[in-house]
């Protein structure tokens, strides 16, 4: 009986380390983040509102914040959060319906919801500049 | 052994978690009504941009803003803890920990929704 030599390079499983994540595992993940980070967002929510009901100088207080840019950054990716999980939570309901789950169906989907959240962001806050230019 | 239950039996029990599709259900009742009422809020968000203090108190205390921003709240708020509780669910093992979570995720839940409600109801009663 021949022995194999143990440096022989032995055939492995496909795994994690050599794993390309396709691109619905990723808009998975990022649904879950989103969804997370929307949860904590609605503080936001609930001071901008707050603000609005108490004084003067608490509500131009929180308008300053959400302005600075660091402010418009939360806020902006605020926005993307919602449009990516909005849109992400729509393919979930396509495919209850058992629609749209066949591999290269959901990966087009998939960049669907990716691409269509960037640009209804993007339109949201165009608009609103505009509105603030107006 | 075969199992001789029929399908009646089984459904009774509601699965191991005894509330049977519920959670399901729910999630995504709200995640539909969650769209258009969202996209209501945005909506309003960008029609505020720029809008001073006695304008916002001013859109914010119509009625029909106010009871929409009010559904859009419960709806959100009641996904959300529902989508938490499946985080948690998923992600904490241990018995203890996992209920103080879950009850942490119904107090804020409930905490930021009567905050908020009350905001919106103290500017529409001319608050």
């Amino acid at each position: 009986m021949s022995k194999i030599p143990a440096t022989q390079a032995r055939p492995l499983s496909p795994h994690l380390t050599i794993y390309k994540p396709p691109i619905t595992m990723t808009t998975s993940i990022l649904h879950r983040i989103t969804g997370g980070a929307l949860y904590f967002g609605t503080l936001l929510v609930a001071w901008w509102l707050i603000a609005a009901a108490t004084t003067e100088s608490h509500f131009n207080f929180v308008n300053w914040i959400f302005g600075s840019w660091i402010g418009r950054l939360v806020l902006f990716g605020y926005t993307w959060a919602l449009m990516l999980h909005m849109l992400g939570g729509i393919r979930h309901l396509i495919w209850d319906t058992g629609a749209g789950l066949e591999k290269h169906t959901a990966s087009k989907i998939a960049w669907a919801t990716v691409v269509g959240s960037v640009v209804l962001t993007l339109a949201i806050w165009i608009v609103g500049y505009m509105v603030r230019g107006a | 052994m075969t199992d001789m239950r029929t399908p009646l039996k089984k459904v009774r029990g509601l699965g191991s978690a005894h509330e049977g599709t519920d959670h399901f259900w729910r999630q995504r009742l709200t995640a539909i009504a969650n769209v258009p009422l969202t996209l209501f809020f945005v909506g309003l968000l960008v029609s505020l941009n720029g809008a001073d203090y006695a304008q916002v108190r001013a859109v914010l205390a119509n009625p029909f803003v106010a009871l929409i921003l009010i559904a859009m709240l419960l709806s959100a708020l009641y996904h959300m803890r529902l989508g938490m509780q499946v985080i948690i669910e998923d992600y904490v093992h241990g018995e203890g920990g996992k209920l103080v979570l879950l009850m942490l995720n119904t107090f804020f839940t409930i905490a930021v929704g009567v905050a908020s409600v009350f905001a919106l109801l103290k500017l529409a009663f001319g608050g």
